[in-house]
């Protein structure tokens, strides 16, 4: 029953995932992308990583497909142009690089690569515990110092995002006032916002 | 059981179906996705090694894995957004500032 599951949510995944890089307009891409997302998060359900799939779920196919679909939303992309010889050049050689790829990872995993028998089920049945909560005392005893780097990177991810998306106006010096108006509650911090 | 084999190959797929996306496609956020598609491939061969060996590390790799991503997002749309602003296209080819 499990691997048909799995057979089935890898199929859903891996065409899902072809048609967002061959649909030509953008906002199918992300849904398809939308979609892959999904069928991943339910192949971690069946693999016993709840935690991770249910998280796919709410970053990945929430919060970071939102933020995809408000980009191409806000600059409008219809339909790309592919025309062109060097576009048919470049899609020939992508596609055949690819399938050179594959075909080495499937022989490498045929092969003398393949993977040694499982470990036996001890540490997830004796503990009794949910896998969530096994996480956060993991992640909150011997990667505690790794997790508050990641706070840190989400900081600085923060106000880098803001540096770049506002930084376009003060480049342009010939209307300052009008420019300025309407971000006049940020006004005050213009002099760390110069050196970007 | 899922074999271990099964997941590195659907991992390895979807890894090589995201660098085709990267070298195939013109224009820049469809190349963010499949950058995004690069990503999802390694944390499911974090998950399936976690499986495999009975351990939650990998686990906690994928967390921190998206954790970077998220930023990454932000940043990257963040500038292409810029892009926009600056020369009217997403389009890589037509981005050449720094072609000689």
């Amino acid at each position: 029953m499990i691997t048909v599951l799995f057979v089935a949510f890898a199929a859903i995944l891996v065409v899902s995932s072809l048609l967002v890089i061959l649909h030509r307009s953008p906002v199918t891409s992300a849904l398809f992308l939308v979609l892959a997302f999904c069928s991943l998060a339910a192949i971690y359900l069946l693999l016993h990583a709840e935690f991770i799939g249910l998280v796919q779920v709410v970053v990945y196919a929430g919060a970071i497909m939102v933020l995809f679909l408000f980009v191409i939303m806000y600059l409008n992309l219809g339909q790309d142009v592919e025309s062109g010889a060097t576009v048919v050049l470049r899609r020939g050689l992508g596609w055949l690089l690819g399938a050179a790829l594959v075909a080495e990872g499937a022989l490498l995993l045929a092969g003398r690569l393949a993977p040694g028998p499982a470990a036996p089920p001890a540490l997830a049945a004796a503990a009794g515990a949910g896998n969530t909560q096994q996480i956060g005392l993991l992640l909150y005893s011997r990667y505690l110092f790794p997790f508050e780097i990641t706070s840190i990177i989400l900081l600085v991810a923060m106000i880098g995002v803001i540096v770049i998306a506002r930084g376009l106006r003060e480049a342009a010096p010939a209307e300052p006032a009008a420019a300025s108006a309407p971000a006049g509650a940020a006004a005050p911090d213009d002099a760390p916002g110069e050196d970007a | 059981m899922i074999p271990l084999s099964w997941l590195l190959l659907l991992s390895a797929v979807l890894f090589c179906i995201g660098v085709i996306g990267v070298l195939v496609r013109r224009n820049a956020i469809v190349i963010f996705m499949s950058i995004e598609l690069m990503l999802n491939a390694a944390n499911l061969a974090f998950v399936a090694f976690a499986r495999h060996l009975n351990s939650l590390d990998g686990q906690v790799f994928v967390f921190f894995v998206m954790t970077v991503a998220a930023a990454e997002v932000a940043v990257g749309l963040a500038i292409i957004v810029n892009l926009f602003r600056l020369r009217e296209t997403v389009f890589v080819d037509e981005i050449n500032l720094l072609k000689g």
